[in-house]
């Protein structure tokens, strides 16, 4: 079963290949090489189960595990000084897990877009990008150095600029491509600057197991520390969709939905959470993540509770169903960050792990609720409800996938949110528990609005609802099945999950703030549950039946609740603050301003420069040369036609204005040579 | 006797050129083959001189010395190190591409004898080690220059041919003062030497005021040519107004003679005070990169707009020199390859667009990538490359600079990140006003690339890959030099790179005495394979 482990390069490397393929001779395949994509994720999904199940062995065999299985030499990269950079995987159960919840995703997609995007425009175009993207993915969470992590990072944003604007006819789309890449590209340059930092705090290494161990040795200088971490955090906040960034993900729903799914809710945005969970010596130590009273700056644990309840407000307000995800989205990525900034790592990657599979799902779902029940709308209000009768198994599927993200037990979003809870108490956040516990029920109010507003009430659209095809409820099933039993792998107080993810860096870590795991807590569990369960009642009388009469309408009463939530649907501002504030200022004034600088000023010099000297030089040439030692020598008066034609020559032809400003120019030099022939100074 | 490779290097282009300018005037097709067989040949023969190359020497290869004009102790001497193969390299194979795809408008049989012409100055510049041959290949360069754009440009080419023409010439004139002065200030006993070598031994004589004085004689004639902010105003013009192969080369080569310039003749001759006004160097390239960002975006034509990008990247460049780390010179010369590569690309690609659509306003342009997707994804991979995307050239480089630059110089490093992403802002914002949308009217009707062209845009695409997926055998060649380079001016400066606090070890750089020995003993020996002999660095001979 090693095999599995040495070889583990082969999963990104095969949908790599794929992507060449598709691109070269994609077009003259049968099925325009969308075969060729499935073919190849299924491939690398197979070995990753492999990878797992042999991973799984190594873990529980012994001490063994503690060591990650590296391959970290695949080849020399390149050679630098002193420091090798070498082309080579990483595998431990952090690496395993994503590895398999990345394929296994991208299976479900690119299975699901067979159906989904048949006929499409760019139909090939589209596995090529999906091919390359889950490539892209698949390296960096496999990745043993931090230039390979980010050679995958930024591929992961050019797949989404393409997949994004896929549709880039539309100007919508393609705005919303373009702000994905750059305002992710915005937080790189934090990414760019942490890496550099790490570099040189860990003695000139990319290896990220090095940059921990000598984060966690204590030998780095806690303030340089606490600058890379918060310039990695930077990069976290615009990749992981983290307040006040968050603003590219909404937008990006404009893509085909299977690629929502893909990259905005079970990989590409988790890229963030997985840089802080791979890098955990570095955060753990810059952040004092385990020893809290130590200082008061957790910006970690800051960003992703800020995130939780800002985002959890925006999806009360919107319209669009995929929006609703979308900051459904932003709101539980909240959850990892503010789990690895409380010290709850396992929980973080737990919760990253289930996440995925009901989101996934959640997608889908809305997706096949378009495909086939809204005539290819998302406007929940406008085209949407009453759907649960004909579209039947869209709808189990999605009131499941909603309860797990609600947390309702035993399904996975349950699990995973309870322990993150519990470990922020357990280890002396209690702000940040009950910033989650508000979070839950904030979850549990809007997914029961969505719910109710897609598949109850009356059908207010006018197309003709159906049930999806099977390519569609099948990878809903799937991922259904999934979304219930996922969290069962470390419920129920067995805890394989965190065996087999246990990780040396952050045991260590651990151990230097003489923390330990914290213990699953009924109590806890029956607490979060119940709150959970008040939300959902609470919305769903406020929607079904209309209940607490005083506060529909309240907008149209009240003049604070409607500032109020003119405030939430304006999304605060942000949008308003980066696009015309920043970027409009940068675009406009900012850049005309400096080429006016540049056109009037510099150039104008330059220019300037010429006409001068040509003024200098006509007069040289017309009063000294031409009337005084010309007129001497011949004694001639200057004819005054020949004269005017020489005028006008000079005038029209700039070749004279240039030789005199190279004249000019040559006197200075002339005298500066002479000053420094002679020593003078 | 070996083969003198480099001799023939720039005599070949330079035969070429007499070749193609006594072939009839009726005879345009005979020109056009003996021009592109030249060149062809040209690339051939730069091949296999970096087959022959040795790796993890840090002296000069190849070189040939014969004595020229001994009474001015000028010399016919060439040599290639480690900075100077891959530019070399790159002008040998970008030559071609730019004289057999784009279409030339006007009389083929001068523009080719022109290129060659060029090509020969070019290359003649990356290998000179006198200083007066030196100056003489970088002049040649300007004639056929000014030429081709004034001959074979646009609408305003004259302007902005004379602009490119006065401005550089301005430019050298520093630089002549500069060489005449450093000669005649070095001599010994009456005895002028122009050679490189001789030069950069003695000027630690020279009074401190001496040297930095003329470093910036030199330093100006480079920043010029390279250009440094605020000498760029010539750049835009020119660009925008050469015909494309006088794009290509222009951005390609031509802007690297003067990155070159500084590392070979600025910071070599004089690494003291190079050191030393550094900072105002550094200030200057850094604002370059974000002046010329910003300029960039907002930019109505998409020659200009890739110029000012130009005016970034060369910034770039410039920053890693100064940083005077291993890593920054080192991605400052990949980055010239880089630059040479993506830029040489986008004009071409440029040029494309222009020959079908007659013009290059981006309002104008609109949803290409519906009526020509090879060419949109042809561009946006140029495009990712250019905006240092890891897995293709740019990053590599890019990255280098900002670890050398990082250890010596940190804000300077912040600052220059933020102009990485700049870089996203402008070239993303025109791929989107350009290829996105639906295309209507001319730009429906548009045709893809042809054969022809992809042949042209291949070799480019494989080397944006393949340095951006394996730079480690360009790396090995280009690093040894550098680290050379390195401790020569550690040895000027001994104050230089002394770990600054926290930021760990930085790279040793052998502290070795012998620091000119690697460069003189294959000078002195007149061969690449002589061991090094000793020869007492700064003292009096």
């Amino acid at each position: 079963m090693t095999w599995f482990l040495t070889n583990a390069w082969l999963i990104p490397l095969i949908p790599a290949l794929s992507f060449v393929v598709i691109l070269l001779f994609g077009k003259r395949l049968p099925n325009k090489g969308s075969e060729v994509g499935v073919i190849a994720v299924s491939a690398s999904f197979v070995l990753a189960i492999g990878t797992a199940i042999a991973w799984i062995q190594r873990a529980t065999s012994g001490e063994e595990h503690l060591r990650p299985a590296a391959n970290n030499d695949l080849f020399l990269w390149f050679k630098f000084g002193p420091s090798e950079t070498h082309f080579g995987i990483h595998i431990d159960g952090l690496a395993v897990m994503l590895l398999f919840v990345v394929t296994f995703i991208a299976l479900m997609v690119h299975i699901f877009s067979l159906e989904y995007l048949r006929g499409d425009r760019r139909y090939t175009y589209y596995f090529a990008a999906l091919s390359l993207f889950t490539a892209s993915m698949l390296t960096m969470v496999s990745a043993s150095n931090s230039l390979q992590l980010l050679l995958g990072w930024e591929g992961m944003g050019v797949c989404s600029f393409m997949l994004i604007g896929h549709w880039w006819e539309d100007k919508a789309n393609s705005d919303a491509a373009l702000k994905a890449f750059l305002t992710t590209r915005t937080g790189d340059i934090g990414l760019l600057i942490g890496l550099t930092m790490t570099f040189f705090l860990a003695g000139q290494t990319f290896d990220i197991e090095k940059i921990n161990q000598a984060a966690l040795a204590g030998h780095m200088p806690h303030t340089l520390l606490l600058v890379a971490g918060i310039a990695l955090m930077g990069a976290v906040v615009g990749k992981s969709a983290q307040f006040p960034l968050h603003t590219w993900l909404p937008d990006a729903m404009a893509g085909p939905t299977p690629v929502s799914a893909l990259i905005h809710a079970a990989t590409m945005v988790v890229a963030g959470v997985y840089l802080v969970a791979r890098f955990y010596g570095v955060f753990s130590q810059a952040f004092h993540i385990f020893t809290p009273g130590n200082s008061g700056f957790n910006l970690v644990a800051i960003i992703g509770g800020v995130t939780i309840i800002i985002a959890a407000l925006l999806a009360f307000v919107q319209h669009d169903i995929k929006k609703v995800l979308a900051y459904s989205t932003v709101s539980q990525l909240g959850y990892m960050v503010m789990a690895l900034g409380v010290g709850a790592w396992t929980a973080a990657i737990f919760h990253l792990f289930t996440h995925a599979f009901f989101k996934a799902d959640l997608f889908l779902g809305a997706g096949s609720v378009s495909h086939s029940g809204s005539h290819h709308s998302f406007d929940m209000k406008k085209d949407m409800g009453g759907l649960r009768k004909q579209m039947p198994v869209t709808f189990v599927t999605f009131v499941i996938g909603s309860a797990a993200l609600a947390g309702i037990f035993p399904l996975a979003g349950f699990w995973s949110k309870d322990e993150i809870l519990v470990g922020a108490g357990h280890n002396g956040y209690v702000a940040f528990m009950v910033i989650g516990l508000i979070g839950a029920m904030m979850t549990a109010g809007y997914m029961t609005r969505c719910v109710w507003l897609t598949f109850f009430g009356e059908y207010r659209g006018h197309g003709h609802p159906h049930e999806s095809p099977r390519q569609i409820t099948g990878p809903l099933i799937i991922l259904t099945f999934m979304a219930v039993v996922a969290g069962w792998v470390n419920g129920f107080g067995l805890h394989y999950f965190q065996k087999w993810t246990a990780n040396p860096v952050v045991e260590s870590a651990m151990r230097l703030g003489r923390v330990t795991e914290a213990p699953f807590s009924w109590a806890a569990a029956a607490l979060s549950v119940t709150l959970v369960l008040i939300a959902i009642a609470f919305a769903w009388a406020y929607y079904e039946y209309h209940a607490f009469g005083f506060l529909h309408g309240l907008t149209e009463r009240n003049a604070t609740a409607k500032a109020g939530y003119t405030f939430v649907e304006q999304k605060y501002y942000l949008d308003h603050l980066w696009t015309d504030v920043v970027v409009g200022s940068i675009k406009r004034p900012i850049a005309a301003g400096a080429y006016w600088v540049n056109q009037h000023v510099i150039d104008g010099a330059v220019n300037g420069t010429a006409a001068g000297s040509r003024v200098v030089a006509e007069f040289v040439y017309r009063y000294i040369d031409q009337d005084l030692v010309d007129g001497a020598v011949n004694g001639t008066a200057f004819s005054a036609e020949e004269g005017g034609s020489i005028l006008r020559r000079m005038q029209t032809g700039r070749v004279q204005q240039y030789a005199a400003a190279f004249f000019g120019f040559g006197v200075v030099i002339i005298g500066i040579g002479l000053l420094a022939l002679t020593h003078s100074f | 006797m070996d083969f003198p490779i480099l001799t023939t290097l720039i005599f070949l282009p330079a035969a070429g050129a007499a070749a193609v300018a006594v072939v009839p005037k009726t005879r345009e097709d005979i020109a056009k083959v003996i021009g592109i067989a030249v060149a062809v040949a040209e690339a051939v023969l730069a091949i296999f001189m970096l087959v022959d190359f040795k790796v993890g020497e840090a002296g000069f290869q190849f070189v040939s010395h014969q004595d020229w004009i001994p009474d001015f102790g000028i010399s016919w001497h060439l040599g290639v190190d480690g900075i100077s193969l891959f530019l070399v390299l790159l002008t040998a194979v970008i030559f071609p591409i730019a004289m057999a795809g784009p279409k030339i408008h006007g009389q083929p049989k001068a523009f080719l004898g022109w290129m060659l012409l060029l090509e020969a100055g070019c290359i003649g510049t990356f290998l000179a080690m006198d200083l007066f041959l030196f100056f003489l290949m970088f002049e040649l360069t300007l004639v056929p220059m000014y030429f081709l754009i004034s001959g074979w440009g646009y609408a305003n080419r004259v302007y902005a041919a004379l602009k490119f023409f006065i401005f550089t010439l301005a430019g050298s004139a520093f630089l002549l003062v500069g060489i005449l002065a450093v000669v005649f200030l070095t001599s010994s006993g009456g005895h002028l030497s122009f050679d490189l070598i001789d030069v950069a031994r003695r000027t630690s004589q020279l009074t401190q005021t001496e040297q930095r004085l003329i470093f910036m004689g030199f330093i100006i004639a480079f920043a010029v040519k390279t250009p440094l902010f605020p000498l760029h105003t010539w750049l835009p013009d020119a660009h925008t107004e050469a015909p494309t192969a006088g794009s290509v080369i222009l951005a390609a080569v031509l802007l690297k003679l003067g990155t070159y310039g500084i590392l070979r003749f600025g910071v070599f001759l004089f690494p003291k005070a190079a050191v030393d006004l550094g900072p105002i160097l550094l200030t200057a390239a850094v604002i370059g990169m974000t002046y010329g960002a910003i300029v960039a975006a907002m930019q109505k034509d998409l020659k200009r707009l890739i110029a000012y990008s130009s005016v970034a990247h060369l910034g770039f460049i410039v920053l890693g020199i100064f940083a005077f780390t291993s890593q920054g010179i080192s991605g400052g010369v990949l980055q010239m390859v880089n630059h040479g590569l993506s830029t040489g690309a986008l004009f071409l690609l440029v040029g494309m667009i222009y020959e079908r659509r007659h013009t290059r306003q981006i309002s104008e342009l609109h949803g290409l990538q519906k009526s020509v997707p090879i060419m949109a994804a042809v561009f946006l991979v140029v495009m990712m490359s250019s905006v240092g995307l890891p897995g293709l050239n740019g990053f590599v480089g890019e990255f280098l600079v900002l670890l050398g630059t990082f250890i010596t110089h940190r804000w300077w490093a912040v600052v220059g990140s933020t102009g990485v992403i700049l870089a996203a802002v402008y070239l993303l914002w025109a791929y989107q006003r350009v290829f996105h949308g639906v295309p209507e009217g001319e730009n429906a009707k548009m045709l893809d690339m042809t054969l022809r062209e992809k042949a042209m845009m291949a070799p480019l695409l494989l080397g944006i890959v393949f340095l951006g997926v394996y730079p480690k055998p360009v790396l090995d060649r280009i690093q040894p030099s550098v680290d050379h380079l390195i401790a020569h001016v550690q040895h000027a400066d001994p104050s230089l790179h002394l770990p600054t606090k926290g930021v760990g070890p930085v790279v040793a750089v052998g502290r070795d005495d012998n620091v000119d020995g690697g460069s003189t003993a294959s000078v002195t020996s007149g061969s690449a394979n002589a061991a090094p002999a000793p020869v007492p660095a700064g003292g009096t001979p």
